[in-house]
């Protein structure tokens, strides 16, 4: 397989067609996506177009940018104009956005080539890709298991070679969580470093775009052209996207790292074997490891599933009927809506809208969404008081290896602890990054979580790059 | 009624902010464009969009603030969240219980002042049209038609505190709200184009008790008067309860201009649950202390300062209605300049007030002309009134304009002669009018207006008749 880098400096040299390079992709993914269904949408003739277009600026003398010629996947809530936008959902059924969102036009502005559009759980609600009206999608590695979810599409996209790249996004852990059961690099940048904008919302104050890929300087590259300021976003941080390709080789000299035992304890064996063994390899390339604890983490999981839930319940009032996607005609206006919506939503995304809703109700608020906010805060506070002993933090990313389709469809409980370990960081607004590392006992991939301060994305990619170094 | 029931009234006033472009979006705030032409991603509430506060909203939402007397504060947004098809995102962006405006007031004309509670930032609705049935109300229409050139476009809610206790003083609060509004030029404020709208709360108590009744609200009054007569109108009914011994039910009640009177809308129990959260998408919002001042710096004079300042040049006090009046017209300046030109200060007032309220306001200069010319005896105010009606008309010198109109002084000795001519003309009513009958002045008068095509003035007119009499 080759990276996005090598892709991208081959066709900005004009030692590589970009429209070779996008047929590749394209061929496997009509050779084996009938099996996995990552895709939502396959766009061949756009991104064949777009292909051109690079090869074109290259003869040219024109430079078409650092990811020249790169295939790209599209998590299916990321808006792209005049194409489909599903969220894998039957409500938006024939919406078409009128733009693109801010990260897609930079990876256009990049050289970058869009393929398709990725399933995922409907509205990014789910931890197996099973919740898509679309049917589910299947994990590369192993056919009869999930990819992990929500963002399943994406991370089973490039385990599978359909592209180098891809784009998901992440609330309570869902671009790491498939990164793991899947065999590849997933990063949850910091709050506010990636444009939001044209991300169909599911909670706006966890909700954070990012990158995946086979390898850490892959996703490096990706975060670097997707990440910075923009004045479209209003909780987008005023500051240019980091310099994270230089950093890479640093090494982890001198770096403290904490292996966040709450986490380690929580998850199966096997899982916790590899964590400790990267720890190892960590300490053997310098890096100072010792042993860390944020207690409230066994809170965060309950406090993600009020606050995420209050907020989507807010944020999917809009699939109404009213203006676009489906509408199921009623009587009155109020039994429009009511057919819409029933129609239109699936059992995971119902649930979610009655739980939030619940939980902003006059009299309940500040029992559930008042006092998970107080917990936020306490997570937050303990995790900067172990920042003050450590630069970053070692942790599983799931507590198990990808489980089997079905295995926890029927268990909404069992389904959500899959977030256990990815959540705090969302609660915190803080960095992290799923690096593969080894194999369950099943043979399965475990991916081992770098977890960081606010904005400390170089020390997180330092630690992950030497991870992988690791290993190889 | 007003024996033994006291009315208490709060006021929650919506305004339309005059921005260029709408709070969130960069799309245009302009009133009676063709139907959603102003509209985009964000203020149609599409998936992936994002808000960004408009700057100019909240520079003008300080300058309410601070022109209302209250602490501009650091605040944050919350969604109001509840279905209607003319709110995109089907919850409303607006200020909850961190408000950027807290605890100020209002002064009236007459003197009275209303606490001003909050004045809170918001995003308007669109606008439903109903179609067919239902008498344009949602309940009964065949289909219904969404305008959401409106949705998105600024407003500040600005509630008061139920301090005000009559139709009058509700109607004088509005009044003075839309002068202050419209001076510092945060709106427009046109009741009837719906860029300033107001809801009552109105309860009654007994007269001497400090607890306050239930209150009902009342919402869809579409000018000052509709106001007066609602309140008038709820409060009627409210007491006819009371006094048989009945509860006033709290709810919410829509007054029909119509039928002249209010109906229930909801009750308390079908209330919303408006589950207000924290805005997520929007940062907290603190203006700086520099940008603060710049908003107050450039605040312009406030109408109760500009009446304080007209009653102490006009020589009147500043409750005299003809200074509320003068104000409201924006003729100080006017009044001020033909004062300071030597003109006599409450006539200057009375005439601005009574002949150019409404019109096109003549030059100072002229203004005072005239004013000068009717003190001198030179015109009589009849005479004054219609010169300075041809001054708003077509401008021009008032000596000329005298002239044209034949408004030449008229000596004392022709009045007279006029005078007496009258009276021997007739003789027996004459006679009554020396006898005590005062009334027959008015005969004489006219008769010496009549002769003298209307160049007399009429106090002088008066004042040779009782000297004859008493001869």
């Amino acid at each position: 397989m080759t990276s996005a880098g090598d892709i991208a400096r081959a066709v900005r040299a004009g030692a590589r067609s970009a429209l070779d390079v996008v047929e590749e992709h394209l061929a496997a993914v009509t050779r084996d996506d009938g099996e996995l269904h990552a895709f939502n949408l396959v766009l061949g003739e756009e991104a064949r177009a777009a292909a051109e277009e690079v090869d074109r600026r290259v003869s040219a003398g024109e430079d078409p940018g650092p990811l020249a010629g790169v295939p790209v996947a599209l998590k299916d809530n990321l808006c792209t104009r005049g194409v489909p936008t599903t969220c894998s959902s039957r409500i938006l059924d024939g919406w078409r956005p009128p733009y693109d969102a801010t990260v897609v036009g930079r990876l256009r502005d990049a050289g970058a080539v869009v393929v398709g559009k990725t399933n995922m759980d409907e509205f990014a609600m789910g931890s197996s890709t099973e919740n898509s009206a679309f049917g589910p999608t299947r994990n590369p590695r192993d056919p009869s298991r999930v990819p992990g979810g929500s963002s399943g599409g994406s991370a089973a996209a490039v385990a599978a070679g359909f592209a180098p790249l891809a784009l998901g996004s992440d609330t309570g852990g869902s671009i790491r969580q498939p990164a793991a059961l899947c065999g590849v690099v997933g990063v949850k940048p910091t709050y506010g470093l990636v444009s939001r904008y044209g991300l169909v919302a599911f909670a706006s104050s966890l909700d954070q775009i990012g990158p995946f890929a086979a390898s850490v300087a892959d996703a490096a590259l990706l975060l670097e052209t997707i990440a910075g300021h923009d004045p479209a976003d209003s909780t987008s941080l005023p500051r240019p996207a980091p310099a994270l390709g230089d950093v890479l080789d640093e090494g982890v000299d001198g770096l403290r790292i904490g292996v966040l035992r709450e986490l380690v304890d929580g998850a199966d064996a096997d899982v916790a074997g590899r964590v400790t063994e990267a720890a190892a390899a960590l300490e053997a390339a310098g890096a100072k490891v010792g042993e860390a604890s944020v207690p409230s983490t066994s809170l965060g999981l309950s406090a993600y599933y009020l606050i995420a839930t209050a907020e989507a319940s807010s944020n999917l009032a809009r699939y109404d009927g009213v203006r676009y996607g489906l509408r199921v005609d009623g009587d009155d206006v109020n039994a429009m809506y009511g057919a819409t919506r029933a129609a239109g939503f699936g059992a995971e995304v119902k649930r979610r809208i009655m739980l939030g809703t619940y939980a902003l109700s006059a009299g309940y608020y500040d029992a559930y969404y008042g006092q998970a906010q107080r917990v936020r805060t306490l997570i937050i506070r303990e995790l900067e008081a172990v920042y003050s002993s450590y630069d970053a933090l070692l942790a599983p990313t799931t507590p198990t290896t990808a489980f089997e389709l079905g295995a926890k469809t029927d268990d909404p409980l069992a389904m959500y602890l899959s977030d256990v370990c990815t959540v705090p960081s969302n609660l915190a607004g803080h960095p992290a990054v799923s690096v593969p590392y080894g194999k369950g006992d099943d043979g399965l991939p475990v991916g081992v979580q770098v977890m960081a301060p606010a904005l400390a994305e170089a020390t997180m990619f330092r630690a992950a790059a030497a991870l992988e170094r690791s290993l190889s | 009624m007003t024996e033994r029931w006291e009315m208490v009234v709060g006021l929650e006033v919506h305004c339309e902010l005059a921005t260029a472009t709408k709070l969130l979006c960069g799309c245009r705030n302009a009133f009676g464009d063709e139907p959603n032409t102003n509209v985009c991603p964000v203020c149609l509430g599409l998936p992936g969009s994002l808000p960004v506060l408009n700057r100019q909203a909240v520079d003008l939402a300080m300058r309410v603030g601070l022109a209302l007397r209250c602490s501009v504060v650091p605040s944050i947004f919350h969604r109001k969240n509840y279905f209607y098809p003319d709110m995109p995102k089907d919850y409303q962006v607006s200020q909850y219980d961190e408000p950027l405006n807290v605890g100020g007031w209002l002064e009236l004309p007459d003197g009275s002042r209303v606490g001003v509670t909050r004045a809170h930032m918001e995003e308007d609705t669109g606008k439903t049209t109903h179609v067919g049935g239902g008498g344009g109300r949602i309940h009964g229409a065949d289909h219904s038609l969404v305008d959401y050139n409106r949705a998105g476009v600024p407003l500040v809610e600005i509630v008061s505190e139920p301090d005000i206790r009559s139709p009058d003083q509700a109607k004088a609060y509005v009044n003075e709200l839309r002068a202050i509004l419209v001076a510092i030029g945060a709106s427009d404020a046109r009741m009837e184009e719906g860029s300033l709208r107001v809801d009552a709360n109105i309860s009654m108590r007994p007269v001497g008790t400090s607890a306050y009744g239930t209150r009902a609200e009342i919402k869809n009054m579409n000018s000052v008067r509709s106001l007066g007569r609602a309140l008038e109108y709820e409060a009627r009914r409210q007491v006819g309860l009371l006094d048989t011994g009945e509860a006033v039910v709290q709810e919410t009640r829509h007054w029909d201009e119509d039928e002249g009177r209010t109906s229930s809308m909801r009750s308390k129990e079908e209330a919303y649950d408006y589950r207000y959260f924290p805005e997520p998408d929007l940062v907290p919002l603190a203006p700086s202390e520099e940008w603060l001042a710049g908003v107050g710096a450039a605040l312009p004079a406030l109408p109760a300062d500009r009446r304080l300042a007209l009653a102490g040049v006009a020589g009147v006090a500043v409750t005299e209605p003809s200074v509320a009046t003068v104000v409201s017209q924006g003729l100080d300046e006017l009044v001020s300049a033909a004062v300071g030109a030597g003109a006599d200060g409450r006539l200057a007032l009375n005439r601005a007030a009574n002949e150019l309220a409404h019109k096109q306001a003549p030059d100072a200069a002229p203004f005072a002309k005239v004013l000068l010319m009717e003190g001198e005896g030179r015109l009589t105010a009849t005479q004054a009134k219609a010169v300075l009606a041809e001054l708003v008309a077509a401008g021009g010198d008032p000596e000329d304009i005298a002239r044209r109109k034949g408004f030449e002084a008229m000596g004392g000795d022709v009045v007279a002669a006029a005078v007496d001519a009258a009276i021997a003309a007739h003789p027996a009513e004459w006679e009554r009018f020396a006898g005590g009958e005062a009334k027959l002045a008015g005969f004489f008068v006219g008769k010496v207006m009549a002769a003298t095509a209307g160049k007399a003035d009429g106090k002088a007119v008066t004042a040779l008749l009782r000297e004859r009499v008493g001869r």
